[in-house]
């Protein structure tokens, strides 16, 4: 007998016990939805996890003042933010000494009360280079960035995050209205675009001015020169490690350090965090899918069993056919292309519903699901495995049959 | 054997060979350490052509004699010639095939796939004989309206009366052209019209040169084939021939 008449006389089978076939499809198709949801939400978890960290400024690398040691975190100087100046930061910025670093911008920041009218709003105020935009990752929403001139003069300009706009004035269109910081009158050239918050700060609740006029007009006096932060950002990826070292050297060398001595700053980059991030995501995901491929054993188990009820049941029909001349090889076949259809048919209705719900549920629970063409391919491919695996031993058993035996049963 | 001599007219052209040869067949069941003889040594020749009914009471050993013949189980000792062929020898592929090209199998309880129309289920046999779809269907409709079901086609088991469904059974046992029509109690469950009904199908088979092996307890039954032999006790007790 061909595969096309085995195909034929199973499904004729298959079509003759609608409902106990429908029960089967069930359990393979809810196994195979919940594997294709659950990798797509750990898959998406694990996506905005490093699109939440890249938006901290991709390829970036952080210095800050005060050394820090393997045993006893960071030791400050005498007076925090002493030790990192803007000359520092302008060394690091020479393409010479410091080739694979592409941008350099220092920040000096402080927690200011903004007024605007008459509503008072307190966030943190940076002192930034006009390199900020590009170094941080981040775009503006409306109107323009600091320019190099405002920094040079120490203009009284102001970029506000849109949170922090919306907090003053109650919109975001507020380019040309007029802030005031620490009793100085600051004029809104530009509002940045919405970044979302990552672990320690809401980066959408500051207020930008050029680092001169912070040094100079707000947080002045001896520490005027002085930065609280150099941020760097590498020319790739793949550059970060040489960066790194470039960045460390330039500062040993100006603050006279022997190499081996103890640094009074800390070159950190986000690696630890992403890592740490994924892998919490890594996590959901393997237990997730357990838990999902444990369903989909258990539909397997149900095909199985409704499979050897069908054998029992059909005991007689397999008797016949063995008199009449099928060999072993044809009912096993038979029962086989039974079990293997019910699994790819479950297998392809899981995976429709599963993309369905992939592509609706994010609108529903807010968190992004990746829907893997990999996962979908996959387990298609476990949903017939499961149906042809578990359909082995009913499909041997009614091959095993003796056909009088068979016969006999009523 | 002698009755070999009083045969019909229906011989196969040029084969003095019977097409079923039993020599010495003994079959014994175990069942745990019980042992239970069913066959004590049958010898038995049926010709190309012959109507032979096989008779005796429950227990006397008929019923393997038919999954014998029927190449449904294999003997303990003695030896089996089916159209030449040692089936004693065969694999279960090959037994298979043979009960698939040589045997017709009419059954007490019909044995018909309910959720099959007539015609496909006279079509099961040749689906596992490889005939093309084409051919299956025509001579399944050919087999039907041989034995009077010719409007009766697309119907279910389940919509026919007994003696039609005993019918439909008769046409799938004759569709693959089979050396012998095996029929084990194919009245055992029918009325005494559906009984005349399948008898008087056996008759024209037989006219027309068909070999019929009528398995039963009978002896009204018995009566219509042209050989009967009688089995008591795992043994042929005796054989009367008619006319």
């Amino acid at each position: 007998m061909n595969w096309i008449e085995t195909l034929r006389t199973s499904w004729f089978a298959i079509a003759s016990h609608k409902m106990r076939s429908a029960l089967t499809v069930l359990g393979i198709l809810i196994g195979i939805a919940a594997v294709i949801l659950t990798v797509g939400l750990g898959l998406g978890t694990q996506k905005d996890v490093s699109s939440q960290i890249s938006a901290l400024g991709s390829n970036l690398l952080i210095v800050s003042p005060g050394s820090s040691t393997s045993s006893s975190g960071v030791r400050g100087g005498f007076g925090t933010g002493s030790t990192l100046t803007q000359a520092d930061a302008e060394a690091l910025g020479s393409k010479v000494n410091a080739p694979d670093i592409a941008g350099v911008d220092a920040e000096k920041s402080s927690s200011q009360e903004l007024t605007a009218g008459s509503t008072n709003w307190t966030t943190t105020v940076v002192g930034a280079t006009p390199s900020y935009l590009s170094v941080r990752g981040r775009s503006l929403q409306s109107g323009t960035f600091i320019t190099a001139k405002q920094d040079s003069d120490q203009a009284s300009v102001v970029v506000l995050g849109s949170e922090t706009a919306t907090e003053l004035f109650g919109f975001t269109n507020v380019v040309g209205q007029t802030v005031t910081i620490d009793s100085q009158d600051f004029q809104v050239v530009g509002v940045l675009a919405s970044s979302g918050s990552n672990s320690t700060s809401n980066l959408d609740d500051t207020a930008i001015v050029p680092l001169s006029t912070m040094a100079g007009n707000l947080v002045g006096g001896s520490q005027a020169n002085s930065v609280s932060t150099v941020y760097l950002k590498a020319k790739s990826a793949d550059a970060l490690p040489a960066a790194y070292q470039e960045a460390k050297s330039v500062l040993l060398n100006r603050h006279n350090i022997a190499t081996g001595g103890t640094a009074d700053f800390t070159v950190s980059s986000q690696d630890s965090l992403v890592s740490t991030a994924t892998s919490v995501a890594r996590t959901l995901t393997i237990l997730l899918t357990g838990i999902a491929a444990l369903s989909l054993l258990v539909g397997g188990i149900g095909v199985m069993n409704i499979m050897l009820v069908s054998v029992t049941e059909r005991t007689r029909e397999i008797g016949l056919r063995k008199a009449l001349g099928a060999p072993p090889g044809a009912i096993r076949n038979q029962f086989l292309v039974e079990a293997g259809t019910l699994g790819l048919t479950g297998g392809i209705i899981g995976a429709a519903l599963g993309i369905v719900a992939a592509l609706t549920l994010p609108g529903v629970i807010g968190s992004s699901i990746e829907v893997s063409g990999l996962a979908i391919g996959l387990s298609l491919v476990v949903a017939i495995g499961i149906g042809l695996v578990f359909g082995v031993y009913p499909a041997t058993r009614a091959a095993r049959l003796a056909p009088i035996d068979a016969l006999r049963t009523e | 054997m002698a009755q070999a001599s009083v045969l019909p007219v229906f011989r196969a052209p040029g084969n003095g060979e019977p097409v079923i040869r039993l020599a010495e067949a003994r079959k014994t069941y175990k069942t745990g350490s019980i042992e239970f003889e069913a066959l004590r040594g049958v010898d038995l020749d049926i010709d190309d052509g012959e109507y032979v009914a096989v008779v005796g009471p429950s227990g006397s050993g008929k019923s393997t004699i038919m999954n014998i013949l029927g190449c449904l189980d294999t003997l303990t000792s003695g030896s089996y010639l089916l159209a030449g062929e040692n089936v004693e020898e065969l694999d279960e592929a090959d037994l298979a095939a043979v009960r698939n090209r040589r045997i017709g199998f009419v059954f007490q309880q019909f044995h018909l796939l309910a959720s099959l129309s007539a015609w496909r289920n006279v079509e099961l046999p040749m689906m596992y004989a490889g005939v093309p779809r084409d051919e299956r269907r025509e001579r399944a409709v050919a087999a039907l309206e041989r034995v009077g079901l010719g409007d009766r086609l697309d119907n279910k088991p389940g919509q026919l009366s007994g003696g039609q469904q005993q019918r439909v059974a008769v046409a799938r046992a004759l569709v693959t052209e089979p050396t012998m029509i095996l029929a084990d109690e194919p009245t055992g469950n029918l009325d005494s019209h559906s009984t005349e009904e399948v008898l008087g199908l056996f008759d024209e088979l037989h006219t027309s040169g068909r070999t019929i092996v009528l398995i039963t307890h009978e002896h009204e039954v018995a009566a219509r084939a042209r050989r009967i032999v009688h089995v008591r006790d795992g043994l042929i007790q005796s054989e009367e021939v008619r006319a």
